[in-house]
């Protein structure tokens, strides 16, 4: 069986779960690409390109890194925040649109200010999303946004986890932790140094 | 406190917190001989259980007492007894959504009134422990083995493993609760075992200390948020989709069911570097193959030998995971076979099914013999019907 390479949407009516058609989660110290495994720096390198490429990058922040419950937690908003602002810096355009729950929002999401596992596509569209990465939601919620993401849109997905990782996005790290984020910081600064000396990243190939 | 902090520390009984892998290859082991209920009381002892439901189905009523003698020893958090099997498995429901380890076990009709809450466990990705000590389903009531009822919760999406001895029995039960409590499996075990055979006799079994334990169940690693009454899976069950009719509703309720039988792929490398792979091969390039599960798979074993006396090698596969299901292994180990024979204990024959959906040339495949309703099944039957089989080929090639 060809191997699945998990790509920008749209995909499919019902696109699979790629963990049901053979691809595998990262072991540590690694990422994943598409469905390929590969070390963690590649895949922050790759994260890195697509965000700088992208005309609308996004990053969904989940209830584990908004609500201040542990100490790791706000360690990890502070280092989101700042990615937030060194996108912004590069990018007018970069949004940072909370995932503050998950329950389904009836009778209509407002998707300017939030966005939904169970209807994320409302807000990509919305907002004209072309990458995004979720951070700090929960691993089955994650799943069902990357997983219908993929199905209806043609954003480009990133999930930073703190546990193994997902399949159902395009770019996965795992076991992450406010250090990692700041790894991605600087990966996003080296990228772009390298792309403004005409070394480096190219600002086509995304998936909008 | 995450649980890894816990690894050395001592229990509010004394145990010492120790790593899995040091439980499970590191710790010296003793023998000892003892039936299946006993077997669950010795793995629940060092389980690091936090709550466990019971109602006295047979044959799994000694397993359920001895659990109760447990806390009354204060090796588990909390027991009590459900009003009935559905109550029960309600009941594990409740306290797994609170953030506690959770164990159970049940039996045949048991199995079949709570059936209901299986795939809600799924769904709401609770990594409940549930023991199934399988008999017979049907009337007129039987309280002998039968393995019917495994094939009845094959795709609820639990994970289910069967055990051939009280051996795997012991090492299931705990290396169980580790792959159902990963974070990208976090779904519920069914740890099967043929009632009586293994239940009810006696069989020698290494075991470690009782004076080591598990690390306990750490809830903040779910991929679910603990029993948050606003969120699903709580909020679904009371604001379902099923009540929403538009496309959104029902590609959210899909992929939601998606996502859990990815959870169930997903164990398939924890579950591969626990137990030792999802199947065991003895002398797979032979010929003819028996491939089956639980204790099939030690009468098949015997009729490999019997054969063997006569000339004729037979090899064995043990399938240990039933989901998920070793596809890839099987086609792999089967490949040169020219005939498979899958010794079942129910009249279904889903195993063989099972099979035969995974391989090429399934005509290969020989369904059977199968036994039921308590039947032994004799190595002698096995192997009458392998000859019958040979027996019939040669005929036709002489025709």
């Amino acid at each position: 069986m060809e191997k699945y390479r998990v790509m920008p949407g749209p995909e499919a009516f019902l696109p699979p779960a790629a963990a049901c058609v053979g691809n595998v989660l990262p072991d540590p110290g690694q990422g994943h690409v598409n469905g390929e495994i590969v070390q963690e720096d590649v895949a922050m390198e790759e994260a890195a390109r697509q965000f700088l490429a992208a005309k609308v990058p996004t990053i969904f922040p989940g209830p584990l890194v908004l609500w201040n419950w542990n100490e790791k937690s706000a360690k990890k908003a502070s280092a989101i925040y700042k990615l937030y602002e060194v996108l912004k810096a590069h990018n007018p355009g970069a949004l940072l649109i909370p995932m503050p729950d998950y329950r389904p929002k009836y009778p209509k999401i407002n998707p300017e200010i939030e966005i939904n596992p169970n209807h994320p596509n409302l807000t990509i569209w919305h907002n004209k999303i072309d990458v995004c990465m979720f951070v700090g939601v929960h691993c089955h919620y994650a799943n069902l946004s990357l997983k219908i993401i993929r199905g209806g849109t043609n954003c480009y997905t990133i999930a930073m986890c703190a546990q193994a990782g997902h399949e159902d996005a395009m770019l996965s790290f795992r076991d992450a932790t406010p250090d990692s984020t700041y790894r991605l910081i600087e990966a996003v600064k080296r990228v772009k140094g390298l792309a403004s000396s005409g070394n480096g990243a190219s600002h086509a190939g995304t998936a909008s | 406190m995450d649980s890894k902090s816990l690894i050395g520390t001592r229990n509010k009984i004394g145990q010492k917190i120790v790593d899995p892998d040091y439980l499970f290859y590191e710790a010296p082991r003793e023998r000892y001989f003892m039936t299946g209920s006993e077997v669950v009381r010795e793995a629940i002892r060092r389980a690091s259980v936090d709550v466990s439901i019971s109602y006295p189905i047979t044959p799994q009523s000694e397993a359920a007492a001895m659990v109760g003698d447990l806390w009354v020893e204060g090796y588990v958090g909390e027991y009590f007894r459900g009003e009935n099997e559905f109550a029960v498995m309600s009941e594990c429901a409740g306290a797994s959504f609170g953030g506690a380890r959770v164990f159970t076990t049940t039996s045949g009709p048991g199995t079949l009134r709570a059936y209901e809450n299986f795939p809600m466990w799924v769904g709401s990705r609770l990594p409940i422990m549930l023991n199934m000590m399988v008999r017979g389903v049907n009337s007129p009531l039987s309280i002998q083995p039968d393995t019917l009822e495994i094939g009845l919760i094959i795709d609820t999406g639990m994970l289910i493993w069967h055990a051939e001895t009280a051996q795997d029995f012991f090492d299931y039960l705990l290396k169980g609760f580790i792959v159902a409590e990963e974070p990208d499996v976090h779904l519920p075990i069914a740890v099967c075992i043929d009632g009586f055979f293994v239940s009810h006799t006696k069989d020698d079994v290494y075991i470690p200390s009782a004076d080591l334990a598990l690390p306990t169940y750490d809830p903040y690693r779910s991929p679910v948020v603990c029993m948050d009454m606003e969120s699903p899976p709580v909020r679904m069950m009371r604001d379902p989709f099923v009540m929403k009719s538009n496309y959104i509703s029902y590609a959210t309720q899909a992929s939601w069911q998606q996502e859990t039988r990815a959870a169930c792929e997903r164990s398939r490398k924890h579950t591969i570097r626990l137990i030792g792979g999802l199947i065991e091969e003895e002398n797979s390039d032979a010929d003819i193959l028996i491939v089956s599960s639980g204790t099939a798979v030690a009468q098949g074993r015997e009729a490999a030998r019997l054969l063997a006396e006569e000339g004729i090698r037979v090899g064995i596969v043990k399938i240990k995971t039933i989901r998920p299901f070793p596809y890839e292994e099987i086609k792999q180990a089967t490949k040169d076979a020219r005939l498979i024979f899958v010794p079942e204990f129910n009249v279904a024959g889903w195993m063989a099914r099972e099979i035969k959906a995974c391989i090429p040339d399934n005509h290969r495949v020989i369904a059977g013999p199968h036994v039921a309703g308590g039947m032994t099944m004799p190595p002698e039957v096995i192997v009458e019907e392998i000859k019958k089989v040979l027996a019939t080929q040669k005929e036709a090639v002489h025709e």
